[in-house]
């Protein structure tokens, strides 16, 4: 392995329906369609060195997906961009490409931020929803896990809950209300996602939208103490051309 | 006028079934054209969940050979799973295609091809989602014409009132024919309608209307004739043959999906046919005769295929791949090609011989010697005889310890149960022959820590072939055989423990039977099946034995028949088959012989080695074989040093 690269990407309308496993199938048929020298692992069964930052769940949409990937020639990373993207379906898309620096991805990642669309709730019913969630101390929300039916608190993790002023109507039907959530929460265990909030505001307020949201992560990376994201890759494209250890 | 996607709401359903990915398309290879832009339109389908339909490989030649022509659009739509066909009948979304998501009713034609007849039911909770009339009697112009193909198509009579029209053999050239009828119907203003266009197709004698034609029945319940019911339609429809495969290279641009499927692989067809006269092989009997495509198109097609798709594996698939005449030189060079990529090849491999595993060998010098799968097919020399199945035990014996002496640790052994004139012996004989493999293995191996599978199948007596006359027996005598050969494998438990034993019960085998063979009253069958619940009837999980033997009981009385009548029964020479008028290709009388000849254990040669035996299809179709060898040899690929940027 002479070259390591770190790529974000984006799951974007129908493709957010790829689980992880499906996109990580098309990945690699992507490699090799666009001819990327990957490295592989040694061993019986060789693997091509890509590891994954956490995936958003099947059904979501992302703007913000992280993953790395081991090369065994160097090549200019925005070139593998165009080649990476081109190689994938529309809709899963490589948005940047960079040489990695030292440390690792997943140091750097430790809160999300989703953007929730509730077609046909309204504003205010979000409003109140969301004013009683921020005002629990703990909000017991329930959810499949492998291990059966688990009970954990969802008010924790959330950092940000806000329902957001927007003058433009989001895609979806004209006419019809929406209410958008801006919502940022850590990275913990057991995780918290947009959908055990969403069940939170059932639990506090009773707020059932009619039809699925819409969730979109927006963001990934480490948490500062305003609250905002910092771009996990910020520190690469400081530390620039490193080109591997 | 334009057609909506349905997409907008479908969205809503997706975040409430399972694996909603098989729903969105976005596949790489998948074509959206605009719908105004176009002409004919087809929407195609494969009557099985998305997982076993995408990779069908001949929806995707005829998906691509149809979106060649500027002029037309093709897309494809798939079976639902019940949880989002309720959601879909609750929410008023009709069935829709993957590509663009327009309604499957917006289409012109509406083509599903049938590997199984296993699939019927799901036809009709297509046609039903769709809001297509079920019964074509009851459509009008606004309806697409609905078509069949694939090989369940040779006998279409138990579907032939939910359809309009059937096509007998290979597509590639039959879809263009039938999109050149439809453009210039259309160009001329749709004159006469339907009836019209459905006459026009019926006229091509190789497109079967099954409204055209009459079907009468003795006071018995025989059919007595069928008979078309208007003069200008042919007595005997005939099938297509697409003759110079290395003209079809498809697919050049294979459809590679995003959610899981059941093959992921770039597969190429080396030659299309089979004469090596199993009597039990409709597949073998109906696609007569042998053409292979050259080693250099095989070769162009893999490097192509893989470079489009960005597969890693490569399947050569033919009904009898080691038969093709350069199948050596094209493994070994094929092989040699991909020696130093991750690349994996693979051969279904049934021919029960060492060659087989020579070529095994060339084929996974890379990678792991996982298993080899033979198909012996009868366990005993006698059936084996019957079913035209040439391969003695010893060779059989001699091919598995070769496998297992250069370092295969795992055999699957492939045998069918319920054979024309079966005994009980017959199948014991199985695990006789699995005993000797397992003993003779481990000598060779030197070392206990080999393993044998044995896979039995129900037999299904199929139109066309010689066992088209034969009786099925009941599913208490297959299952009573298959207890018999578990307790007989395990006899010996030092080496039962090695063998493992895999089997299908005879009950589904049974109704496969009913609809492969029925003639048009078994339609009603079908439908009260549906109507009952019926889905996805080639899923043991969703297949109901009683809901057919029920569905039988209610309407098949009124006719004077029963399902044994159309199952255990043994057919005369003298009777006319429900797919008498629909032409194969293949002399009745040489099939007549053929199964006498079965009977008293005489073997039919290949033709391919021996002189023409007049099966008749050559003559009757004006084909030949087309086989080998050029001679040609596969040259090394130039290494990619450079990232490439797809189209």
């Amino acid at each position: 392995m002479v070259q390591r690269l770190r790529l974000r990407y984006a799951k974007r309308g129908p493709l957010r329906f790829t689980s992880h496993r499906d996109f990580a199938r098309a990945f690699e048929r992507a490699l090799r369609r666009a001819a990327v020298p990957i490295a592989y692992s040694q061993g019986f069964t060789p693997h091509p060195k890509i590891s994954y930052a956490s995936a958003a769940p099947t059904g979501v949409g992302s703007e913000a997906e992280y993953l790395e990937i081991g090369l065994q020639a160097p090549v200019d990373p925005e070139q593998l961009r165009v080649a990476l993207d081109a190689a994938l379906s529309p809709g899963l898309d490589i948005l940047e490409a960079v040489i990695a620096s030292e440390g690792s991805l997943a140091d750097r990642i430790d809160a999300s931020r989703w953007r929730l669309e509730l077609f046909e709730v309204e504003p205010k019913a979000a409003l109140a929803a969301v004013a009683a969630f921020n005002e629990a101390q703990e909000v017991l929300v329930e959810r499949m896990t492998k291990q059966g039916r688990r009970s954990f608190d969802a008010r924790a993790a959330v950092v940000r809950c806000i329902v957001t002023e927007e003058a433009d109507l989001p895609s979806g039907a004209m006419g019809v209300p929406c209410a958008i959530i801006d919502l940022v929460v850590r990275q913990v265990t057991p995780a918290v996602r947009p959908d055990d909030v969403l069940s939170g505001l059932r639990v506090v307020a009773g707020l059932e939208p009619p039809v699925p949201p819409r969730v979109t992560r927006l963001a990934q990376g480490s948490l500062t103490a305003q609250g905002d994201i910092v771009d996990p890759l910020d520190a690469d494209r400081e530390g620039a051309g490193i080109g591997g250890r | 006028m334009s057609v909506n996607s349905v997409f907008p709401q479908l969205e809503q359903l997706l975040p409430r079934v399972s694996k909603p990915i098989q729903y969105v398309g976005g596949e790489l290879g998948a074509v959206v054209k605009d719908w105004d832009d176009t002409v004919v339109r087809w929407a195609l389908m494969y009557p099985d969940a998305y997982e076993v339909g995408l990779p069908n490989q001949g929806v995707q030649i005829l998906y691509e050979v149809l979106n060649e022509q500027p002029d037309v659009l093709a897309e494809r739509t798939y079976a639902v799973w019940p949880d989002l066909e309720a959601l879909m009948k609750e929410n008023g979304v009709p069935q829709f295609t993957v590509d663009a998501h327009r309604p499957v009713k917006a289409f012109d034609m509406f083509g599903i091809s049938f590997a199984t007849e296993l699939g019927y039911t799901n036809l009709l909770s297509a046609l039903d989602l769709a809001g297509i009339p079920l019964l074509s009697a009851d459509r009008t112009d606004d309806d697409p014409v609905v078509l069949a193909g694939g090989h369940a198509a040779f006998n279409p009579e138990p579907i032939a009132d939910f359809i309009d029209a059937a096509v007998l053999g290979d597509g590639e050239e039959a879809v263009l024919e039938i999109t050149g009828i439809i453009r210039e119907w259309k160009a001329e203003g749709s004159p006469g309608g339907r009836d019209e266009l459905l006459l026009r197709l019926a006229r091509t004698e190789s497109i079967y209307v099954p409204r055209f034609y009459d079907v009468d029945y003795l006071p018995d319940g025989r059919i007595q004739r069928v008979v078309p019911n208007r003069p200008d339609v042919p007595f005997r429809v005939s099938k297509r043959t697409t003759m110079d495969l290395d003209a079809w290279p498809y697919p050049k641009k294979p459809l590679v999906p995003l959610a899981e499927t059941v093959h992921e692989r770039y597969a190429v067809e080396i030659f299309r046919g089979c004469t090596r006269g199993c009597r039990f092989c409709q597949a073998g009997m109906i696609t007569r005769p042998v053409r292979e495509r050259s080693i250099t198109t095989v070769g162009q097609m893999v490097k192509e295929g893989l470079e489009f798709s960005g597969f890693n594996e490569v399947g050569l698939l033919s009904l009898s791949s080691a038969d093709h005449s350069e199948i050596g030189d094209m493994c070994s060079g094929l092989a040699e090609q991909y020696a130093d990529t991750n690349v994996s090849l693979s051969l279904p491999s049934t021919r029960v011989d060492a060659f087989n595993i020579d070529l095994a060998q060339e084929l996974s010098r890379n990678g792991r010697r996982t298993g080899l799968t033979f198909a012996p097919e009868g366990g005993s020399e006698r059936i084996r005889k019957v079913i035209n199945k040439m391969v003695t035990k010893e060779d059989l014996i001699r091919t598995v310890v070769t496998a297992y002496s250069n370092g295969w640790r795992q055999v699957k052994l492939y045998f069918m149960c319920g054979l024309p004139s079966e005994t009980d012996e017959d199948v014991l004989e199985i695990a006789d022959m699995a005993h000797e493999v397992i003993r003779a293995g481990r000598e060779a191996a030197g070392t206990k820590d080999i393993r044998c599978t044995v896979s039995i199948g129900g037999f299904v007596p199929k139109p066309h072939t010689p066992f088209q006359w034969a009786k099925m027996d009941t599913p208490e005598v297959i299952d009573g055989r298959l207890r018999m050969l578990k307790q007989a494998i395990n006899s010996d438990r030092s080496l039962g423990r090695a063998i493992g034993f895999r089997y299908h019960d005879g009950e589904p085998s049974l109704i496969e039977g009913l609809l492969s063979r029925g003639d048009r009253r078994v339609g009603a069958v079908i439908r009260r099946a549906w109507e009952k619940g019926g889905r996805f009837d080639g899923w043991s999980e969703h297949f109901s034995y009683s809901r057919w033997v029920e569905s039988c009981a209610e309407v098949l009385p009124g006719f004077g028949v029963d399902l044994d009548w159309f199952t255990t029964r043994e057919r005369e020479e003298q009777e006319v088959l429900p797919w008498d008028h629909l032409d194969s290709g293949l002399d009745k009388d040489w099939l007549w012989q053929d199964w006498q000849d079965s009977m008293s254990e005489f073997e039919q040669d290949d033709c391919r080695w021996t002189p023409c035996f007049d099966c008749g299809v050559c003559p009757a179709m004006d084909t030949e074989i087309q086989i080998g060898p050029t001679g040609k040899k596969l040259l090394p690929l130039t290494p990619v040093n450079n990232l490439r940027v797809p189209a």
